[in-house]
């Protein structure tokens, strides 16, 4: 009934074009994902350099950083920046299958629940909320104290199985408000089934909020993975930042002053995980027209 | 055509279903190909509920709705014959895709085999058929449109699956009063090629303008039907009376009509059971004889 | 007179560019008069409504001024304005469904925004106001949910003009209501002229033939400008702008059929307002429109108080 309604039309020209326009001139978002970006080259490009095993002992212990070890070595002469790119990688394969796996089932779940509605989605949004309450650490402090985790892959998969729940939720209630949106009925009436209206009509409308939802998952994995590495409870055979660290406070790292053990694991984790939540806020303004700073 | 029976619909609610709302009950009637039923209610009265459920996009609690004697059910088959369209234009197109996706979806579903530059001028006459200018409104985002450019892009979308029932649900209630009009009569042209079309609405002078036959819904169920000259011209039912004395008009001046102190629908608010009371024109009324 | 506007002008910000929704309105409304503001989506008749009384963070005024009893309306001093609002300005939302605070009684409501505004409830006063629109005082412990729309409608009603302010602004406040309620909410607001409650009032419509009923003078607008305005029956019965005479040829009446009487519509839509052309803003789907027309039509009185912008009329 406005005057603005005839003008939307020329404004909101190419949404997409238009977040794009949006994403390149965002700070937040690019500062974010470049310092995950760096990372993640590090991680994967790292270990090509390193010709050392990351756990081997050498000649060479406690010695702090020096052209041969970049980032020095710890109590048994182990190069610590060998240990630093491997553990990043776990620690970036850690997010990947933890938030994933709580992606994937969040997804299942959230679309299932809002689309079908009725008795389906009762059944399913008890289930999320009984696995919401219950305390994710605890469970899997007992789960990895039991099961003993002996690998990144294992220990990303019970993180992924605990995280699902508000994931699931969130894209509950957004599938409940597009599925009574009349576009539906209009792909139900060209004869789309129901797996071809989620995923072609209602993901679509809700990519930004579903990639977000990701960030976030990937982020929390990455965090909980590190809190369990911390106090033992990691992967045996496997190097992360997370053990590292708790290497390094088993070692007495911080009495003897050997700062370049535990630096760079607990700079790494932080940047990581505070880079996606940065790199979020960002999203969330190129995204919502109304958070964007022009 | 389409034949409904004693369709009734019943709405679970409350904690897994434990309640119910009747919001459809015993309603039966025709449309016949070539012919325009209007379906006139206030809002609560089910209208959109019987849409829906002619087009198969809600379940039916008991009765039937029969397409040429065949059970109403989702599907390419019965969907290539029945379309519906929808109040909110804005709603009906998916925000983030282009508008013209709505025909290559009904040409990956129902005519694959169709080669590209064929289909595309078969949309293109589709497109004039129903006034639109097929270089303004082709590749454009649903924002880019008017609300009559959209609805008639739906229009143009059923045509283009030569379909014989139209269900058109409150089509032009969001459009401005100087392209409603033209959404209207096109309907009308439409008709006249054999399109059967349901139209419901809540306005009753948009409700007469096209159609033959007139149903005059409350509450879930039906309280007058007719034909439209006699449902309006003459009406029975205390509720029609008080319902066309509400609408507000030009010429003249807003009449209290008053209605019969001793009918059974102002005294409980109860209607009767459906009876004939002239030549095709039904009435719900308790105390009808009294009444006339 | 009541409310004296000339030559306002409102645009809206946005990315692309100012958008001119208002471009140069001016009228009077008379003390005791309803004005019925019609027009097409987009014609400014909305933006007209909240320029009065609450300008929102896009619009900017960029010429005219808005006299209430005498007084100027600061209308684009959000502060200032709170000192009108309610007391001399009264605006009644279209979905009054989303006015009221649902968590809060509608007794508790009241009290609430009257002392906001400094002033203490009357609850005699307050009952018998109900009362003129159909609302028994037990409506005053029930939550804004369990009220029916034309209730919750009606409600607002009597909350906005509970300060009898000068001058009230009803904008679409039919047009989310069954016919049967809306002839009540209609009825209401011609009651609170009638008791004095207010002053004068705007009621801004997309439906003619309701105006009709209710207003007695009709202003047409068309694309940011006054295309018409006259007395009700003037405007119905013998309109002079092409425009409103084709408004009037589209409206399906009760009874017209279409094998009887084929209506038509108006071919085209409203002007761009980002950059709108220059002459006579309706030229393009005016069947009418000659060489004069790329000239501005200015607004003439071509009969007592039946105002025409048209080189034609």
């Amino acid at each position: 009934m406005t005057a603005l309604q005839e003008v939307t039309p020329q404004e909101r020209e190419g949404v997409r074009r238009e977040a794009l326009y949006f994403a390149v001139r965002n700070g937040k978002l690019l500062t974010g994902f470049g310092v995950v970006a760096v990372l993640l080259v590090l991680g994967l490009v790292g270990p090509l350099f390193t010709d050392v095993p990351p756990n081997q002992y050498g000649p060479r212990p406690m010695s702090p950083p020096s052209a041969e070890h970049w980032f020095g070595t710890t109590t048994f002469g182990q190069d610590i920046f060998a240990q630093f790119v491997h553990g990043l990688r776990s620690t970036f394969a850690v997010g990947a299958i933890g938030g994933g796996i709580a992606a994937v089932i969040g997804m299942l779940v959230g679309f299932t629940a809002g689309y079908r509605g009725g008795v389906v989605d009762e059944v399913l949004n008890m289930l999320t909320n009984v696995v919401l309450v219950i305390p994710a650490l605890a469970v899997l402090l007992i789960v990895n104290a039991y099961l003993g985790i002996r690998s990144v892959a294992v220990q990303g998969l019970f993180i992924g199985l605990t995280q699902w729940p508000w994931a699931a939720r969130a894209i509950r209630a957004q599938t409940f408000t597009l599925r009574s949106r009349e576009f539906v009925d209009l792909a139900r009436m060209s004869g789309a089934g129901t797996w071809r209206i989620i995923t072609r009509e209602i993901a679509p409308n809700m990519s930004s909020y579903l990639f977000m939802t990701f960030i976030l998952l990937f982020g929390g994995s990455i965090l909980i993975a590190s809190s369990l590495d911390f106090i033992g409870l990691g992967p045996t055979d496997a190097v992360s930042l997370g053990l590292m660290l708790q290497n390094a406070t088993q070692w007495s790292a911080l009495q003897l002053g050997m700062w370049w053990w535990f630096v760079p694991p607990g700079a790494a984790i932080t940047a990581v995980v505070g880079a996606l939540y940065v790199a979020n806020v960002g999203l969330d303004e190129v995204f919502n027209p109304k958070l964007r700073e022009l | 055509m389409l034949r409904l029976d004693d369709v009734t619909k019943r709405f679970r609610i409350g904690a897994l279903g434990g309640r119910s709302l009747t919001a459809v009950s015993d309603v039966s009637f025709e449309v016949a190909p070539g012919e325009v039923v209007s379906l006139i209610g206030e809002s609560g009265s089910g209208k959109s509920t019987i849409g829906r459920m002619i087009l198969g996009l809600q379940p039916i609690t008991s009765g039937t709705i029969t397409f040429d004697g065949r059970p109403v059910r989702q599907g390419k088959e019965f969907y290539r014959g029945v379309q519906g369209i929808f109040q909110d234009p804005f709603s009906s197109f998916n925000p983030v895709f282009k508008a013209d996706r709505v025909f290559a979806m009904v040409k990956d579903a129902y005519f694959p085999s169709v080669p590209g530059p064929e289909w595309a001028a078969r949309v293109e006459d589709a497109l004039r058929d129903v006034r639109l200018n097929p270089g303004q409104v082709l590749g454009k985002y649903p924002h880019q449109l008017s609300g009559g450019q959209l609805q008639r892009l739906l229009i143009a979308r059923a045509l283009l699956l030569e379909i014989r029932l139209l269900v058109a649900d409150e089509i032009t209630s969001m459009l401005d009063a100087s392209t409603r009009i033209e959404v209207l009569n096109l309907l009308a042209e439409l008709k006249s090629r054999g399109l059967g079309v349901l139209y419901i609405t809540h306005d009753l002078s948009l409700g007469t303008y096209l159609a033959e036959r007139t149903i005059v819904l409350r509450r879930g169920s039906v309280v007058e039907m007719g034909p439209t000259g006699q449902v309006f011209g003459g009406p029975l039912h205390p509720y029609t009376r008080e319902l066309l004395a509400a609408v507000p008009r030009l010429h003249q001046p807003w009449d209290d009509a008053t209605p019969v102190d001793t009918c059974a629908y102002h005294l409980n608010g109860g209607t009767g059971v459906l009876a004939e009371a002239g030549s095709g024109h039904f009435v719900a009324c308790a105390r009808l004889s009294t009444c006339q | 007179m009541s409310l004296q506007v000339s030559d306002l002008r409102v645009h809206y910000r946005t990315l692309k560019g100012d958008v001119r929704a208002l471009d140069g309105v001016s009228f009077d409304l008379a003390d005791g008069e309803i004005l019925g503001l019609v027009g097409e989506s987009g014609c400014g008749k909305s933006t007209l409504g909240k320029a009065l009384i609450r300008m929102d963070g896009r619009m900017r005024r960029t010429g005219g001024t808005v006299a209430l009893d005498g007084e100027e309306l600061p209308i684009d001093d959000d502060r200032r304005m709170n000192d009108f609002r309610f007391r001399r300005v009264s605006l009644i939302p279209q979905y009054a469904m989303s006015a009221l605070n649902p968590t809060r009684k509608i007794r508790r409501l009241v009290a609430e925004l009257l002392r906001s505004r400094g002033a203490a409830v009357d609850p005699a006063e307050l009952e018998s106001r109900m009362a003129h629109v159909g609302l028994p005082p037990a409506v005053l412990d029930r939550y804004p949910i369990e009220l029916s729309g034309g209730m919750r409608q009606r409600m607002v009603m009597v909350i906005s003009t509970l300060l009898d302010p000068s001058l009230l602004i009803a904008d679409e406040v039919t047009s989310a209501l069954d016919v049967s309620t809306q002839k009540a909410v209609a009825r209401a607001l011609l009651g609170f002229r009638d008791s004095g409650y207010v002053k004068s009032m705007i009621f801004i419509t997309h439906d003619l033939a309701l105006t009709h009923h209710i207003a007695d003078t009709i202003m047409v607008m068309y694309a940011g400008r006054l295309a018409e305005k006259a007395p009700a029956d003037v405007i119905v019965k013998a309109p002079r702008h092409p425009y409103t005479r084709l408004l009037l040829d589209s409206l399906p009446e009760v009874g017209v059929r279409y094998a009887d009487r084929r209506l038509d519509g108006i071919a085209g839509s409203p002007p761009s307002l980002l950059d709108p052309p220059a002459g006579c803003r309706f030229r393009d789907r005016c069947p009418l429109a000659g060489e004069e027309c790329g000239e501005d039509p200015p607004v003439t009185e071509l009969a007592p108080d039946h105002h025409v912008a048209c080189w034609k009329a």
